[in-house]
């Protein structure tokens, strides 16, 4: 990837994360650590891969991005914010009574937000039937989905996985976000979905293993995904819960908790420093 | 000689009534799940092969795949049967379709005791409940082959997600070619002056048996067919409670939060009158066939006569 390119995605991906730390600490509540994972896979979405307009965010025609793990929520409006959907002051409402910023997104209150979620397992069914549309239609709008690594815990995502392959929908993409950590402890604590590229494979997707934080690697992964005909694909991408805040990362107390003042004020110099250091 | 009356399940309606909007409206796609043959989408099927999707028995998959094809301009008609469509993918029509509001119309069948010989773990009686307790779901049950068809029109020109109902044995018609339906609109099929028979679904017949038995015994029963469930037709309620004092709810589905509790909800904050709900009585089916288990369950005419002989007698007193 050009380095200026690489360069403005990490920078973006930065200015992201202050923004999930903005909406979090306000709120006194969300979810950090799975929104911080998810920040770079985002930029690089929003910035590079995805047909969109945010001054025709219903456009017909766009590429559409299912949030299935609704969560992490503050993620996608600091990126639908930095893009110009909505004001980026409006971040620090973020789970307020009189904010349009749900805890999860709502489709008919966000610009950008192309489906409701929030319920674990149900924003894949949906992403593979606005894939499905997209082919029925005839047009050539691509469908993205966010999964979290436990979400797919849910049998509901299995049902649509077969569905999407059989109906092999080359216009859909599921980046699953493994940062190995849900609310009870590990994957392997829990319930292990291990090995996920394996089980993707077994429904007939096209599968493609990635460090969720390395551009280079997500640039290829698109663009793999792109080439591939007749078959949807699962982008598994190991990422670092908590990602750029060193006390959050692969910690699993910060899936659901907010960051008191003295932790956020760490937690913003952190990020402020990684910017500086990216835009000297 | 008397003329031969019509029979038909309204599932049967609701297959023959997608085909007539498949040649219209091109925006309109129908999903199953597996049960494309029972529940009449399959006459769907058989005409526009294309624009039908069969996702395989996965229910929670359907709703969700319909909610994402509905989400690309296209309105979709979504079947199962009735325990599957409103029980098991309960959570995906409320967060999926409802809380999004997006244009699904959930085509239930084989609902209530009717479903016959399967037993209780088919025969849904608590699916009117579930969809009732959704913000903006519309409640859609039909009392036959008419009255089916044009609320499967009157669902595809709606905006927003519907909840239809249809059985799966064949029933008398009750309603002429003639009849117009609006939703959100009961109509008044017999009147009368000492009591208020409100019915949905097959129980609508049984309703008008119940009415002739009662003018014999010198009761004058005014009998209201009520299609929509939700939004409940508040207005016809109120004049019945005002009119004849006393009403009778009758329905194939558990007493508990379908069409008696609405009837209860709305008459007991206005007019406050006796309201006595025929339905099944907060248990589970079993099998055996369909006729013979209305009876048993005491979802028919004689059932309703002697509930509305009681309200009759709570309003005297």
């Amino acid at each position: 990837m050009d380095k200026t390119l690489k360069q403005s995605l990490q920078i973006f991906a930065t200015k992201a994360r202050m923004g999930v730390l903005e909406g979090v600490y306000n709120a006194k509540a969300g979810h950090p650590g799975g929104s911080l994972s998810i920040c770079d896979v985002l930029s690089y979405l929003y910035n590079v891969e995805m047909h969109v307009d945010p001054k025709n965010p219903k456009d017909p025609g766009r590429d559409r991005l299912v949030l299935s793990k609704g969560h992490a929520a503050p993620a996608l409006y600091a990126t639908l914010a930095l893009k110009g959907y909505f004001p980026v002051e409006d971040l620090k409402t973020l789970r307020k009574s009189d904010s349009y910023l749900q805890g999860h997104p709502n489709m008919d209150k966000v610009p950008g937000i192309d489906m409701s979620t929030g319920s674990l397992g149900q924003g894949i069914s949906v992403a593979v039937g606005m894939a499905l549309g997209g082919k029925l239609d005839k047009a050539d709008y691509r469908v993205y989905a966010i999964l979290g690594d436990g979400e797919i815990e849910e049998g509901q995502v299995w049902e649509a996985a077969m569905l999407a392959g059989n109906k092999g929908l080359d216009n859909l993409v599921a980046i699953v976000d493994n940062n190995n950590l849900q609310i009870d402890g590990t994957m392997e604590e829990v319930n292990s979905p291990y090995p996920i590229p394996d089980k993707f494979r077994a429904f007939n997707w096209n599968t493609v293993e990635i460090d969720g934080h390395d551009f280079d690697q997500i640039e290829d992964a698109f663009a793999k995904a792109k080439q591939c005909k007749g078959k949807p694909t699962a982008i598994i991408m190991k990422t670092i819960k908590g990602k750029g805040v060193s006390f959050m990362e692969n910690a699993v107390g910060w899936h659901g908790s907010a960051p008191n003042t003295e932790q956020y004020e760490q937690a913003m110099e952190e990020l402020k420093a990684a910017l500086a250091k990216l835009e000297a | 000689m008397m003329a031969e009356v019509v029979k038909c399940a309204t599932r049967e309606a609701y297959g023959k009534a997608l085909v007539e909007l498949g040649e219209t409206n091109d925006k309109v796609l129908v999903l199953d799940a597996d049960l494309a043959a029972a529940t009449k989408t399959g006459m769907f099927k058989k005409a526009f092969p294309e624009k039908f999707i069969d996702v395989g028995i996965a229910e929670s998959n359907l709703m969700g795949v319909a909610a994402g094809l509905a989400a690309t301009g296209h309105i979709v008609f979504a079947s199962s049967f009735a325990m599957f469509a409103a029980g098991r993918a309960f959570e995906q029509v409320r967060n999926s379709i409802a809380y999004t509001h997006l244009n699904v119309k959930i085509g239930a069948t084989h609902a209530g005791i009717s479903v016959g010989e399967d037993g209780a773990s088919h025969q849904c009686c608590e699916d009117i409940a579930l969809m009732r307790s959704i913000p903006g779901m519309v409640i859609l049950n039909p009392a036959d082959d008419i009255e089916a068809r044009a609320c499967v029109m009157a669902a595809a020109a709606h905006e927003g997600p519907v909840y239809m109902r249809f059985g799966r044995l064949a029933v008398p018609r009750v309603f002429d070619e003639s009849y117009q339906f609006e939703i959100g609109k009961g109509s008044v099929l017999i009147e009368g002056s000492d009591v208020t028979i409100v019915a949905t679904g097959l129980m609508v017949n049984e309703a008008l048996e119940a009415a002739k038995l009662l003018k014999n015994e010198g009761i004058s029963a005014r009998v209201v067919d009520m299609a929509t469930i939700k939004p409940i037709d508040r207005e016809i309620l109120i004049d019945s409670a005002k009119k004849t004092g006393a009403i009778v709810t009758a329905e194939e589905h558990n007493v508990l939060g379908g069409l008696g509790g609405a009837v209860a909800e709305v008459i007991c904050e206005t007019v406050p009158v006796p309201v006595l709900r025929v339905g099944v009585e907060d248990v589970f089916g079993k099998s055996g066939p369909a006729v013979e288990l209305l009876h048993i369950f005491g979802l028919d005419a004689a059932h309703i006569v002697e509930k509305a002989k009681q309200a009759v007698a709570m309003k005297q007193a």
